[in-house]
């Protein structure tokens, strides 16, 4: 078999995520902790695991309807409704999918083809770029800066845009920074594309998450952009459902009726036991989230801490639950900084540029660890930096 | 200050300094050595320890849990007997239980016979006492918050997205 001969050239070019190669290093060595789990470590809150078994007796195994179970939709309206006050009609503007990664991937190819332009700010999460490779189109790299606070601003967008752009990805709150979009942030992003025909994929899986009092915002619901916006969510991270696999994508009905053909064809419907699951988080979990929140956010404040007081400079995020200090005072490139780390200390970080060129110079630190962990960790990295001053 | 907060933190860690507590709290340095100043003037921490396994410090140390009935007496009930237990070096905690047996009483011995020898010829005897039942703690799974067990409980890879 001549393999190579099978693969088109435009899969073959596709490169594993950065985050994979580095997973890789850290199996092989013995004792490591990690920093670098990109999920919750909390258990899905025991309502949601109880409505499941329950659902499971009932024997309710079958398919649901394409884009999920109608009452899940509804369910899903009532909570966007109220956390972002935007209103979407359950019948034809929602689907549910196999996590937020599958909305990604709709939003990508039901909209892309050869020719077209994807802005994707970064450093960001590692798929938006192949999905777009795949489909022939090209993403466009806006680099984010520290000095932002990583944010994206309408100079940047507006620099990147030509006629041939079609869709801003804009994953906020992000990871691996951490960084959030404000209200005055997102209403500068909303003026650039108002009279554009530009569509935003909303990337929030992270919305719950956001810190320093003032809630998540999203572009949705600045003035005229509901209508240009596909809002991507899940209930991976918000109620520590990974690995139930769920998330769904909300937007105007002629954008989610011609996604709904790709779902339907790929995946059928989503997991009904997740589905079932997944209404009885919205429904009865919120002191559970609020619990993980307020947990995520202590650690948040003590990891921050302890990177700003070993030298190591770090803008406080305010979302999601990364940080992402700066390494370039180690005059080590991430890759260096990573992998010296972990063989002589065995505290595995993420290499900032495994989330696009420009998060080069910096890592990505996940604090969904236990506090005990995150001291003992965060000692070693002590070390190790103490042991590379004069280097 | 959230003093429930602080009190959790030291729960699941007391060895966490001032200055971390301060951060996670987001309160001064200053602020939280003054509430647990206050904390320990109150008596509401009593104390700071370690979570030790034991099984690694000592192979033939033993930890026995002692339920005992016993004759409560008019005025002070339970309190009296509790009092003179819990004055014996050897015993390690006392509780007065709801249910079947009255007390509850934790030893730390260096072996076996050294808890039953405690048992029968200090507990046991002692006027009010009406039944002992020892119990020796076989394997410890988990201990205030803490798994004992060396393989890692964290069940996500080591790496993800």
């Amino acid at each position: 078999m001549d393999y190579d001969k099978l693969i088109p050239q435009k899969i073959r070019d596709i490169q594993p995520s950065g985050i994979r190669k580095f997973f890789d290093i850290a199996q092989h060595v013995e004792g490591v902790i990690s920093l670098s789990v990109g999920e919750p470590d909390f258990k899905t809150p025991w309502a949601a695991r109880k409505e499941a078994i329950n659902i499971l007796e009932k024997g309710k195994t079958a398919y649901t309807a394409n884009s999920g179970l109608i009452k899940l939709r509804r369910t899903v309206c009532d909570y966007l409704k109220g956390f972002i006050h935007t209103e979407y009609d359950p019948e034809s503007e929602v689907i549910i999918t196999v996590g937020g990664s599958e909305a990604i991937d709709l939003a990508i190819r039901a909209l892309i083809e050869p020719g077209d332009e994807v802005l994707v700010p970064e450093p960001s999460f590692v798929c938006y770029s192949p999905i777009t490779a795949m489909m022939g189109g090209t993403a466009v790299p806006i680099v984010t800066r520290a000095e932002d606070k990583f944010k994206l601003t309408a100079a940047a967008l507006k620099e990147k845009i030509t006629p041939r752009t079609k869709l801003l990805i804009l994953p906020y709150p992000n990871n691996p920074t951490g960084a959030v979009m404000r209200r005055a942030d997102l209403e500068a992003i909303a003026e650039v594309l108002r009279d554009t025909n530009i569509v935003v994929a909303s990337d929030e899986i992270y919305a719950e998450m956001t810190y320093n009092g003032e809630k998540h915002v999203s572009i949705a619901e600045m003035d005229g952009m509901r209508e240009r916006t596909l809002l991507i969510s899940g209930f991976s991270k918000a109620y520590a459902m990974t690995g139930w696999r769920l998330g769904y994508v909300a937007g105007p009905q002629p954008l989610i009726k011609q996604m709904l053909k790709l779902h339907q064809y790929c995946i059928m419907s989503s997991p009904t036991v997740s589905q079932y699951a997944a209404i009885a988080a919205i429904k009865k979990c919120d002191d559970d989230v609020k619990h993980m929140i307020e947990e995520y956010d202590m650690r948040r404040r003590l990891v921050v801490k302890g990177f700003n007081d070993m030298g190591l400079e770090c803008f406080e995020p305010e979302g999601a639950f990364y940080v992402f200090p700066c390494i370039k005072s180690t005059g080590m490139t991430s890759e260096e900084f990573c992998e010296k780390l972990i063989y002589e200390k065995k505290v595995a970080v993420v290499p900032g540029s495994a989330f696009g060129a420009s998060g080069e110079g910096f890592v990505r630190v996940s604090y969904a660890y236990s506090v005990s962990h995150l001291t003992t960790a965060l000692g070693r990295i002590r070390e190790f930096l103490e042991e590379h001053k004069n280097c | 200050m959230n003093t429930n907060k602080l009190l959790d933190l030291l729960r699941q860690n007391a060895r966490l300094s001032d200055a971390e507590l301060a951060a996670m709290l987001g309160e001064s340095e200053d602020a939280v050595a003054k509430e647990l100043k206050r904390l320990e003037d109150d008596g509401i921490i009593m104390g700071y320890s370690a979570i030790i396994n034991e099984e690694k410090v000592d192979e033939n140390g033993v930890t026995a849990i002692i339920e005992l009935k016993i004759t409560p007496v008019k005025d002070c009930g339970f309190d009296d007997l509790a009092h003179t237990i819990m004055e014996y070096e050897e015993v390690d905690s006392v509780f007065l239980l709801s249910g079947a047996n009255d007390l509850s009483v934790t030893i730390n011995g260096a072996s076996l016979r050294n808890v039953a020898l405690f048992v029968s010829e200090r507990l046991a005897v002692l006027d009010g006492v009406l039944s002992t039942t020892t119990h020796f703690i076989l394997r410890r799974y988990k201990e205030k918050g803490h798994i004992f067990n060396e393989d890692n409980f964290d069940d996500r890879g080591l790496v993800s997205p």
